[in-house]
């Protein structure tokens, strides 16, 4: 046998060999993940002709900073952002107090009836949104709630059946022996939900409200359900009518995009650990 | 003597009492704290699901009085709307194509990423990023991407000659730029199954190295088969969420061209939210979610001859 086939099938080679292959994989796949974005960014920053030019330049000349104030005041960027984050404050916490309330009836009270409701959370969370989505629009229409942010708000507060099933899930890894010791020293049940359980579960709540902001932010269907007044549009419906507008000035349609995408992608990198933590969470266990 | 014993009972009854008024103390308060999903469920989702089933027999333009129809809502949308059948046959499609894609890249990733390599946390904020990103944004970027003349993608695909097609304006590209741009957002399934599989007790793999497996048999004997829980799961989230697409699709084609990405969704907000068909829209809402229930049942059917589950085999 000749010397380089020997080295190729001592296992040590053949492992650095497998390496270096998963690396490089890894690392090509890394770069078509971000080049679109990359290319965002680039497109954002260049002057309207530019951005047509052949081949395309990744590096922008001039680099257009201006095109930032320029698209985000060429309609009323401000106030999406502001209904926006109206919405999803009074939404997100809506659905993570109320889910929460709720997960602690199923999770630690005695009550005749619990667990046969249980099982309804958790037909409830299998059922699409389309089937109830004509009535509840007809109720919110009756209501004259069409043209407030009533209908993105209130039905949040009734709890998500998705999130009292992992905080339930959650509540139950909690030891009992806490709460008997919270009662021994004349703690009622409620103070211990206050004081044992939500402190203990400050993770999973942490990664309901992520999950939780998320969706609002990124919703567009309920939005274009019942906002039509432009100056109670969100970003996402900001962005829609913005293309309608300006749909071929890609430089500025991308900055504003990337504008719009900028609050997910702090919260993201700030709160990576709890968002992978929590993704985790739902699809493993 | 009297007296004592009067009074030992009057305070047992009274312990009782407490007790009693502690156990139900305990029920109110349990169905006090539910209540919000009671409320909810009766207001938000089996009032709805009744109206909308009785919706689906009506004609109703939520102006003038509702009309009772019967079946008719039902026969138009199986003998005289060719449009029901169409979208739904290119959601199937879509869904069809872009569930086993996502898959199969996101698995593999996650094998890659599970191999000791350095730079693990950085690799998986990449490839995860896209996939919290979703909505208008991300729809408009790819946009631009599709662009035929000046896009990035028919850019790449020049400089390495080959002339790109017309994307989202091609009867024959418009599903697959879908399924291509749905694959971008892979990363989100990926680290599902990395964590699945940093869950498989790694003893597993050196008996199957002791016995000869190679690297094939061991991904093909040991991996598969533990991740197949995870891999279900994924499999009915995606089936769930495909069948739904809207937002892409109103932002990238608004079904076009020529109907070619009329997606289920998009059909029936149309007939819903621009027609006011409210009946006929409810019928297809309702068949909508019995073609959904039925794909899951189906999985959940073939579940027990590829799922393994450690605790069943064990037992």
């Amino acid at each position: 046998m000749t010397g380089g086939f020997a080295l190729l099938r001592s296992k040590k080679a053949q492992d650095a060999l497998t390496h270096a292959v998963t690396y490089l994989i890894l690392c090509a796949g890394a770069v078509v993940v971000l080049m679109p974005l990359a290319w965002m960014i680039s497109t954002s920053l260049k002057r309207r002709g530019d951005v047509f030019l052949f081949p395309p330049r990744w590096i922008p000349d001039p680099v257009m900073w201006s095109n930032y104030p320029t698209a985000l005041t060429m309609v009323p960027f401000d106030q999406f952002f502001k209904n926006t984050f109206t919405i999803a404050f009074l939404g997100v916490l809506g659905e993570t107090v109320s889910s929460a309330v709720v997960a602690y009836s199923f999770a630690r009270l005695r009550w005749k009836g619990r667990d046969t409701l249980f099982m309804l959370v958790l037909a409830t969370m299998m059922l699409p949104g389309q089937v109830t989505m004509i009535p509840i629009f007809v109720i919110f229409t009756r209501l004259h709630w069409v043209n407030t942010f009533k209908p993105l708000i209130v039905p949040s507060w009734f709890g998500v059946p998705f999130y009292i099933f992992l905080l339930r899930q959650f509540f139950l890894t909690i030891s009992v022996e806490l709460d008997d010791a919270a009662a021994i020293d004349g703690c009622s049940k409620l103070g211990a939900f206050w004081r044992i359980i939500l402190p203990l579960s400050k993770p999973v709540l942490a990664s309901v409200a992520i999950f939780s902001f998320q969706f609002y932010w990124n919703d567009f269907f309920h939005p274009l359900l019942y906002l039509h007044d432009k100056r109670l549009f969100t970003v996402a419906l900001g962005l829609r009518f913005f293309q309608g507008h300006y749909g071929t000035d890609w430089h500025y349609l991308m900055a504003a995009s990337l504008v719009v995408m900028l609050p997910l992608v702090i919260v993201f990198f700030f709160a990576q650990r709890i968002f992978i933590q929590g993704i985790v969470y739902t699809g493993v266990k | 003597m009297v007296e004592v014993l009067e009074r030992s009972r009057r305070a047992l009854a009274t312990r009782r009492l407490v007790k009693l008024t502690y156990r139900s103390q305990e029920t109110i308060l349990g169905w006090l704290m539910a209540s919000p999903f009671i409320v909810g469920f009766l207001i938000f989702t089996a009032g709805p699901m009744l109206a909308s089933l009785a919706l689906a027999g009506m004609e109703w333009d939520l102006m003038s009085p509702p009309e009772w129809v019967g079946w008719a809502n039902v026969k138009k949308m199986l003998f005289e709307d060719p449009l029901f059948v169409h979208s739904l046959r290119v959601t199937v499609i879509y869904a069809a194509t872009a569930i086993p894609l996502q898959l199969f890249f996101g698995i593999c990733l996650a094998m890659l990423l599970n191999t000791k390599i350095r730079g693990l946390a950085f690799f998986r904020t990449n490839y995860y990023l896209p996939a919290i990103l979703s909505g208008v944004s991300v729809a408009l970027l790819w946009r631009w991407i599709f662009q035929p003349d000046f896009g990035l993608l028919n850019m790449v695909l020049s400089s390495i000659g080959v002339q790109g097609p017309n994307w989202l304006m091609d009867r024959k590209w418009v599903l697959p730029s879908f399924v291509l741009m749905g694959l971008w957002g892979v990363g989100g399934g990926m680290v599902i199954y990395l964590a699945g599989l940093q869950g498989i007790p790694t003893d597993l793999y050196e008996a199957a190295e002791i016995d000869g497996a190679n690297r094939w048999h061991r991904v093909r004997h040991v991996t598969l088969p533990m991740l197949s829980p995870v891999i279900f799961f994924q499999l009915i989230m995606g089936i769930i969420g495909a069948m739904q697409i809207f937002t892409s699709g109103y932002i990238l084609t608004q079904g076009g061209p020529a109907n070619a990405s009329l997606f289920y969704m998009l059909y029936l907000y149309r007939q819903a939210f621009q027609y006011f068909h409210m009946g006929y829209a409810s019928a297809l809402a309702w068949v909508l979610f019995l073609c959904i229930l039925f794909l899951t049942l189906m999985v959940f059917r073939t579940a027990s001859s590829w799922v393994y589950y450690e605790a069943e085999t064990r037992r």
